[in-house]
């Protein structure tokens, strides 16, 4: 087998985002819609990481505000999703309307 | 330390990585994904360890697989998803984002092994230079130094980031302000 380098990795983070990406555009359910925009920051993180193995700890350093911004939308996505389910009773993304005219 | 079996260490932890993204998705159960969601983090974590990071990776267990997955579950808790579970899970266009979705893979794929076999592609050269040999013991330390030194901005912006996302989800989740 080849030796694993920096491609390898970089498949990886490009297959967890495509999963993320699908998760987000064909799930109704909100919480789920939440964990793959997870997936998807987390798909970044990886790409993040395996680029700072040769540019210096830049991409490490990076990747933890990476971190921090997925836990700032989190608990603003979560705490919003609260709000609407109290409103109308549902977590489904497509019953989101009260905007809509 | 020199490290041991790395292609079977990576093959079996971007393989549980990638599980668990599916099963994220596919899952009726809301508690179901967010488990599978911590399995993905975890092996992701271990990647980060095969990659020479171990401050990212204590962080990503500490934080994500600790933090960010115990708010999930206590809202999976708040919030009744018996209803939600019962119904159809796939919105009505899932077949144009799913197809959307595996073009974008595809050309992701497609442009990093294409271009990772050509010599003078910029993306070519720029993933082979060298790889840098980190020390083992003092990757926290040198991360910390960076992160007060360099990045000493950016990291006051992210710590009122975080107060700002407090108030909003404390303002968003109370009943009557």
């Amino acid at each position: 087998m080849a030796e694993i380098g920096i491609l390898h990795y970089l498949i990886v983070a490009a297959l967890l985002f495509v999963l993320g990406v699908i998760g987000v555009l064909t799930r109704r359910n909100v919480v789920v819609v939440l964990m793959s925009i997870e997936l998807i920051l987390n798909a970044v993180n990886l790409n993040l990481v395996a680029f700072s193995r040769m540019w210096g700890l830049h991409g490490q350093v990076f990747s933890i505000f990476v971190i921090t911004d997925a836990a700032a939308e989190a608990a603003v996505g979560l705490g919003i999703l609260i709000a609407f389910f109290r409103n109308k009773e549902t977590v489904n993304v497509d019953e989101v309307d009260l905007m809509k005219w | 330390m020199q490290p041991v079996a790395t292609t079977f260490f990576f093959y079996m932890l971007s393989g549980l990585a990638v599980l668990g993204g599916v099963l994220v998705i596919t899952r009726r159960n809301a508690v179901h994904s967010a488990l599978a969601l911590i399995l993905t983090l975890l092996s992701v974590a271990g990647l980060y360890l095969m990659l020479y990071a171990p401050f990212v990776a204590g962080v990503q267990i500490i934080l994500y697989a600790g933090g960010i997955m115990v708010l999930f579950l206590f809202v999976i808790m708040l919030v009744n998803l018996d209803r939600a579970q019962k119904e159809e899970q796939y919105n009505k266009i899932w077949i144009l984002g799913l197809l959307g979705a595996l073009g974008l893979g595809a050309l992701f794929i497609g442009v990093f092994i294409k271009s990772a076999q050509s010599k003078t592609d910029v993306f070519a050269v720029l993933m082979r230079r060298p790889l840098i040999a980190f020390e083992d013991s003092s990757n926290t330390q040198a991360v910390g130094q960076m992160l007060y030194q360099n990045y000493l901005f950016a990291f006051e912006i992210a710590s009122l980031l975080l107060l700002v996302a407090i108030i909003g989800a404390v303002v968003m989740a109370k009943k009557r302000i």
